[in-house]
């Protein structure tokens, strides 16, 4: 199965991205994330006026198989939360880049955007987890 | 080593050099360098040897200095209660299948065992009115500790304020204390018998992450608990309650009062009183907390061909699964306890815990009249109690109790004055349904006697 990167997001090495629509800024987890994690059940949400560094964990999300934090890519304050995950935790396998967006946020400092991964970047990263993971 | 020791040990004695090799020393011996000689290895001075039918006869010879519940009346309570186990609890909690204190680490291959934590868990929610309750935490002081702890992580660690009543036994307390340490949390409120239930509503504010108040309280007062969950829930706080379950045989839940995390000893339910422990707390939440909760959690479901099973759910909040940032880093439950517990209550049944309930009810009623009646002492308060209440003696408590001890067979009740200053004198006496008429006529009398 094929690994899906959105060409209109940015990526982390922990397997986030963000996608920057004017002032606001989508966050969430990757497609290789989500398959890693199997069946998502549970996404613990910041509260709407939080803010984080870049890098520090700001969601739990809980699959099946695991816990795992979930780290923002750039500094930020919270606008806003998907709510809809509280119902439908599993948005964010079946449209990680979509519906299943976790937080929008208020970036800091545009400037961190350009220490996170490319699309294509990312892509080859993920190949060669992925390659690593074969042997 | 020696010969018998190493039997048990697996690695052969080629094994072992090799070992020495590699971290560079000769021998055994040569790891204990650090300690000085003459303390490495010391004599152990033994008695000789004896037989089996010897040292048996010895054991019974010291137990029989013990003081047992059987052959003496007890009135002493204070967070331990002497109430009757049915034989029907040992018998299954002595079964084979049942007989260990852990949780299997295969879990889902002892469906009995999980079956049996399900309906302990079951009947502790319809006990208290509550809609989740997980395995057991040590005893009702772990219990609350970790409900404070949860009170603060459902408020993402920004409320740091606890609100605890002086009422609250004094060993939870310490066990809150001890257990929050290095969290940064304020306890407030028991500083004083002064403040009450509605000074302690008063102190809870936009910091506070819980009040916490006993019911029951610790001096056996039952708390009117109308409107103060709706008062902290003002405050976006949150309301804990410690209970006896014995008195939810005939007193309204604390669920039915809008609390969100109830606890408290469950030792009552089928555990004897035996020397201090083992016991078991239990711990309920709504379900909107489920995930803040600690401690293992057993849930029902079926399996792909729709049979019923059971199963350890919720799991990513344990510490095995979420490391550092699980719950809490104790999820042991106490389950042979839990499952004397659950057998207590099924055997009990909803009429018997409520006949159970009344009998200390009234007999704890018909001791305080008589007390009351005697010349020198007087009852402290005029608020409605369960099975405890507390009464001003004319002599220090510690004399009175030596006397009920040494002269009528009578274990006397809890010494008020050793925890709170302003209670000195007093004593916390506890009847229950195992106390015959009888037995409360020879207190009264002994104690009159005993004033003298």
């Amino acid at each position: 199965m094929t690994i899906q990167v959105d060409p209109r997001c940015l990526y982390t090495k922990t397997h986030e991205w963000i996608r920057v629509e004017d002032e606001i800024a989508y966050c969430g987890i990757t497609d290789y994330a989500q398959e890693q994690l199997s069946d998502i059940v549970y996404v613990e949400m910041p509260e709407p006026g939080d803010s984080f560094a870049q890098g520090e964990v700001y969601s739990v999300v809980e699959s099946v198989k695991a816990a795992s934090d979930c780290y923002l890519p750039v500094a930020g304050e919270i606008a806003e939360i998907n709510e809809e995950l509280e119902e439908s935790p599993d948005l964010v396998n079946s449209d990680p880049y979509g519906d299943g967006w976790f937080v929008q946020i208020l970036i800091e400092d545009t400037d961190e955007l350009s220490k996170l991964m490319s699309p294509e970047a990312y892509r080859a990263y993920v190949e060669r987890l992925e390659a690593e993971g074969e042997h | 080593m020696s010969a018998g020791a190493r039997s048990y040990v697996p690695h052969t004695d080629a094994e072992r050099q090799e070992m020495l090799a590699r971290i560079g020393v000769e021998s055994v011996q040569d790891l204990f360098q650090a300690v000085p000689a003459a303390y490495r290895f010391p004599k152990v001075r033994l008695p000789d040897p004896v037989s089996e039918p010897e040292i048996l006869a010895e054991l019974r010879a010291l137990a029989d200095d013990n003081l047992d519940v059987q052959r003496t009346a007890c009135f002493l309570g204070a967070g331990a209660y002497n109430h009757f186990v049915p034989s029907v609890v040992g018998h299954i909690t002595g079964r084979s299948e049942f007989y260990t204190a852990y949780t299997p680490y295969q879990p889902e291959i002892s469906q009995g065992t999980l079956q049996s934590i399900f309906e302990y868990q079951t009947m502790i929610c319809a006990l208290t009115d509550m809609e989740v309750s997980n395995a057991s935490h040590y005893d009702g002081a772990t219990a609350m500790a970790e409900a404070v702890i949860m009170a603060h992580s459902i408020s993402r660690g920004k409320r740091t304020k606890v609100v605890l009543s002086p009422t609250i036994h004094p060993e939870y307390r310490d066990t809150v204390r001890t257990y929050t340490q290095g969290m940064g949390l304020t306890l407030v409120g028991d500083e004083s018998l002064r403040n009450d239930l509605a000074s302690l509503v008063g102190l809870v504010d936009d910091e506070t992450a819980c009040l916490i108040v006993q019911t029951p309280d610790f001096l056996g007062r039952i708390l009117d608990l109308e409107g103060v969950a709706d008062a902290v829930h003002a405050r976006k706080a949150l309301l804990v309650v410690a209970c006896d379950p014995i008195s939810l045989g005939m007193l309204r839940p604390p669920g039915d009062f809008g609390a969100d995390i109830v606890v408290g000893d469950g030792q009552a339910l089928g555990n004897p009183i035996s020397y201090g422990g083992p016991s078991l707390g239990f711990f309920t939440c709504r379900e909107e907390h489920v995930r803040r909760m600690a401690g293992r959690l057993v849930g029902q479901t079926v399996d792909n061909q729709d049979r019923t099973g059971y199963v350890l759910t919720l799991a990513t909040r344990e510490q095995h699964i979420r490391r550092e940032r699980a719950t809490s880093n104790i999820c042991t439950n106490q389950g042979l306890n839990a499952l004397a517990a659950a057998v207590y209550l099924a055997a009990m049944g909803k009429c018997g815990l409520a006949h159970v309930a009344r009998l200390c009810y009234h007999r704890a009623h018909y001791a305080a009249q008589q007390i009351a009646q005697l010349e020198g002492y007087q009852m402290v308060s005029s608020a409605p109690f369960f099975k405890e209440f507390v009464v001003r003696c004319p002599i220090p408590v510690e004399e009175l109790n030596d006397t009920l001890l040494s002269e009528y067979d009578i274990l006397g009740g809890y010494d008020l004055g050793q925890v709170y200053p302003e209670l000195q004198n007093a004593m916390l006496l506890c009847v229950t349904e195992m106390n015959t008429v009888d037995q409360i006529h020879e207190l009264v009398d002994a104690l009159e006697e005993a004033a003298l």
